[in-house]
């Protein structure tokens, strides 16, 4: 077919050595990924490590059902995009279309979900840094009630140089006091337990959450925007048993993308 | 059929400078040979700029105080030379201005495995280059290349600007060294197994392993800082929990297995260069090419050893110690077969040979006072003085600037067809050896006596030695400025260089000077690249050619 030797470039001397080139090319780019996010997972590590209980009392802020949710529509994702590779492989057109479709569309609904879940975080001013103001914007979520965190204790004399930097809580329309016992929490699903202390430097997990979710959003955006261009070529019919290697890499960086995000699910929302 | 041509290359209208002509089809290139003159070109030009900057630091230091600006601006002044050096000129040099040329001619192939990437890898390049500009326009950096926190997530200036250029820059690289694994793994001749691979591929691998592997770590990094500076995350600022440690360990995780990406590849220049110029196949030829790998993965082992004051914790100290010690053995094993090389060979002093020479005086300098620096004791007095910053220049410039320069003149006649003046080569190359140790031995002396680096400031005894200092290097510059000269007149009225001008075996002295853009009409035949016997030495092209009867062309 005029296909194959319309795909082979001039530098390769067969069809086989150019497939297989550009698999090991995907593959090393892969690692060099894998090396990316390691060094967020370090931080995670190393900070989880030297405060634990930050780790414990933060991620009871995250919403575990939309997580979960998010986990499976990934998962369910990387599932269309392998069905994708192979009927592309197989030159059936219009399935590969179809699920190309079906998994952009998971990716949609990926990032619909984080958005929730980040203006959810807005709103309650759980954010890092000194953007952490977690008694701030309560107004506005009415049954949302987010538990009150005591004002930082002030530090000891030894090391009054490390004055904490976090605002108190300021005095909020709802009826919550500073160093009041918090109004029983509404059966919610994200507010840490009545009795557990909020320990200092609660936002260094928000930090790492943001950091690590964010930069994983960005690669699920890139992924999108490389599915949407296989899935125009799929449509014009450009992919069959000679040739699907586009779809290939693709799927590659897909099921990259949905393994990093089976790691970030456990280690953010399922601490404890 | 013959791969060699007898008559000189300016008959071949074919070859890949002149096939199409104009700005557009050098831009839009993918023949990997124009993309590594871009790439000559772009290194050449930012390591003109890192050296003015060189030039301001070394004259301010001329007296104590105020010499020609002010603290600020000599902050700025060494930053911007170290940033530049690094990632703008020494990372990318050897691999992407000759890696690129010669890597696929040397395996007899066409290109390398993905040429779109590598077009792309330049032009990430210059848009790195570019942020850097950006950044000495837009107020400057004054941080040192290192970016500590917690003052770079604090002070003013341009750090995003030079920082994102970094990363930017990061990118160009790792591509680069993709590129590089891919076509030796996939594009090599069927004959050519691993070890007949000529030894600068092997160090073109090794390189290319942790330029896929530790930059990513690098990009991270400077992501995080810019996430903290502009937003305040709060990771490395200890007012808000943070550890501005984390950030050196993360900082040197990518930084000191850079330094073997600055390395290795100068290491695989002098492989070639030290066999060719002794006319004497490389002695202890496996011995290279593992203590290639070994230098690529004991090299992620020791970044500790940037950190030895930073207070982490004495068992970490010893470790990294111990670890950078044995990292030296690999690069030990090199000098020595190089030297076992040269051993009862019938040497040549080429302008190329004159700078392996310079390479393994300088760069053995460099390496045994890395020992004194591993040691912790010694590193307590000397961690973060100028003997730390003659070690580097050691290495660094008389090391793989100096291997940089041997390529430059070795593979000179095979990319632009001309041969230099050689006897203006010999003199630029004794006025760079002798400026050179002028200029850094004085500061191993300096650093051991006390006299801290990155200082604009210093007290009256040392004033002699920076100027010896500075006075050396304005020699140095000298240098590098006649080497300009006799190079760019060369392209001019240089003679016409025949296809193997100093006798080697590697696969790109069978093609033409310059080459034809396809590289070859068939791939060479099965040969042993350091096996001399089959060259003779013909006068009326004053090159080298396969002898009657003789295999291997």
């Amino acid at each position: 077919m005029a296909r194959h030797s319309t795909h082979l470039a001039h530098h390769f001397d067969n069809a086989t050595q150019q497939f297989e080139s550009s698999k090991l090319g995907m593959w090393l780019f892969l690692a060099t990924e894998i090396l990316l996010f390691g060094g967020l997972f370090v931080a995670y590590t190393v900070y989880r490590a030297n405060h634990p209980e930050i780790f414990v009392y933060a991620h009871h802020f995250l919403d575990k059902t939309l997580g979960g949710i998010n986990t499976l529509v990934l998962i369910c994702s990387s599932l269309t995009m392998a069905l994708a590779v192979r009927a592309a492989q197989l030159g059936q057109r219009q399935r590969t279309v179809t699920l190309l479709a079906v998994t952009l569309l998971c990716a949609f609904a990926f990032l619909g979900i984080k958005y929730v879940e980040y203006k959810a975080k807005w709103e309650h001013g759980l954010l890092w840094g000194r953007h952490y103001q977690p008694a701030l914007h309560d107004a506005s979520a009415g049954a949302h009630q987010v538990p009150v965190l005591p004002a930082a204790p002030p530090q000891a004399a030894g090391d009054g140089s490390e004055a904490s930097l976090i605002a108190p809580a300021a005095p909020a329309p709802v009826g919550l006091a500073p160093q009041a016992t918090a109004p029983a929490p509404p059966a919610g699903k994200h507010e840490p337990p009545a009795d557990l202390a909020a320990p200092k430097n609660v936002h260094i997990f928000f930090g790492i959450y943001f950091a690590m979710t964010g930069l994983h959003g960005i690669h699920v955006l890139a992924g999108m925007i490389a599915i949407t261009w296989i899935l125009r070529r799929a449509r014009r019919g450009e992919f069959g048993p000679e040739y699907y290697t586009p779809v290939d890499l693709v799927g590659l960086y897909w099921h990259l993308v949905d393994l990093i995000w089976i790691y970030l699910f456990p280690l953010l929302y399922l601490i404890k | 059929m013959s791969m060699s041509t007898h008559t000189p290359s300016s008959a071949a209208d074919d070859n890949y400078l002149h096939h199409g002509r104009g700005l557009k089809s050098w831009l839009t290139t993918l023949d990997h040979k124009r993309i590594g003159v871009l790439y000559l070109i772009s290194v050449l030009t930012s390591f003109f700029l890192g050296g003015l900057f060189a030039m301001l630091v070394r004259t301010e230091l001329l007296t104590s105080g105020r010499t020609i600006m002010d603290a600020n601006s000599y902050n700025q002044s060494f930053t911007l030379h170290g940033a530049i050096m690094i990632f703008l000129f020494i990372i990318p040099s050897i691999p992407a201005a000759f890696g690129n040329f010669v890597l696929p001619v040397m395996l007899g192939a066409k290109d390398v495995a993905f040429p779109r990437l590598n077009l792309a890898s330049w032009y990430l390049y210059v848009v790195g280059a570019v942020f850097a500009l950006v950044s000495i326009l837009a107020g400057g950096v004054d941080t040192g290349w290192t970016f500590y926190t917690p003052y770079s997530t604090s002070t003013g200036g341009a750090v995003v600007w030079l920082t994102m250029g970094a990363f930017i820059l990061g990118f160009s690289s790792i591509f680069t060294g993709l590129n590089f694994i891919v076509t030796i793994h996939k594009l090599r001749p069927a004959w050519m197994g691993w070890f007949k691979m000529p030894l600068f591929l092997w160090s073109l691998y090794a390189t290319a392993i942790i330029q896929v592997l530790a930059t990513p770590v690098l990009g991270i990094t400077l992501v995080l800082l810019v996430l903290e500076r502009t937003f305040g995350v709060g990771i490395f600022d200890p007012a808000l929990g943070g550890d501005p440690v984390l950030y050196q360990h993360f900082f040197w995780f990518y930084s000191h297995p850079a330094v073997y990406i600055m390395i290795l590849p100068a290491m695989g220049i002098i492989s070639e260069l030290v066999s060719v110029f002794s006319r004497k196949h490389i002695f202890g030829y496996r011995f290279i090419a593992y203590s290639s790998i070994a230098i690529a993965i004991f090299g992620f082992l020791v970044w500790g050893h940037h950190m030895f004051t930073s207070g982490q914790s004495g068992l970490a100290n010893m470790i990294f110690s111990a670890l950078t010690f044995s990292v030296s053995i690999p690069s030990a094993i090199k000098v020595f077969n190089w030297l076992t090389t040269m051993y009862k060979g019938s040497l040549r002093l080429d302008t190329p040979m004159l700078y392996v020479l310079s390479f393994l005086f300088l760069f053995t300098i460099g390496g045994l006072t890395g020992l004194f620096l591993g040691t912790l004791a010694t590193d307590i007095h000397l961690h973060d003085t100028y003997f730390v910053v003659a070690h580097f220049h050691y290495v660094m410039m008389g090391g793989t600037l100096i291997a940089f320069l041997g390529g430059l003149h070795y593979w000179w006649p095979k990319m632009f067809g001309r041969m230099y003046s050689e006897k203006w080569g010999r003199t630029a190359a004794v006025m760079i050896f002798v400026g050179f140790n002028i200029t850094f031995f004085t500061q191993f002396v300096m650093g051991s006596k006390g006299m801290p680096r990155r200082y604009y400031n210093y007290p009256p005894e040392f004033t002699i030695y920076h100027q010896i200092s500075t006075y050396g290097s304005y020699l140095l510059a000298a240098g590098f400025v006649l080497i300009a000269v006799y190079l760019i007149a060369s392209l001019f009225k240089g003679r016409p260089a025949p296809a193997n001008p100093w006798g080697a075996g590697t696969m790109e002295w069978q093609c033409a000077s310059p080459p034809p853009y396809y590289n070859f009409h068939a791939a060479p035949a099965e040969h042993d690249p350091y096996d001399f016997s089959h060259l003779r030495y013909d006068e009326s092209i004053d090159g080298y050619l396969p002898a009657p009867g003789a295999q291997g062309s």
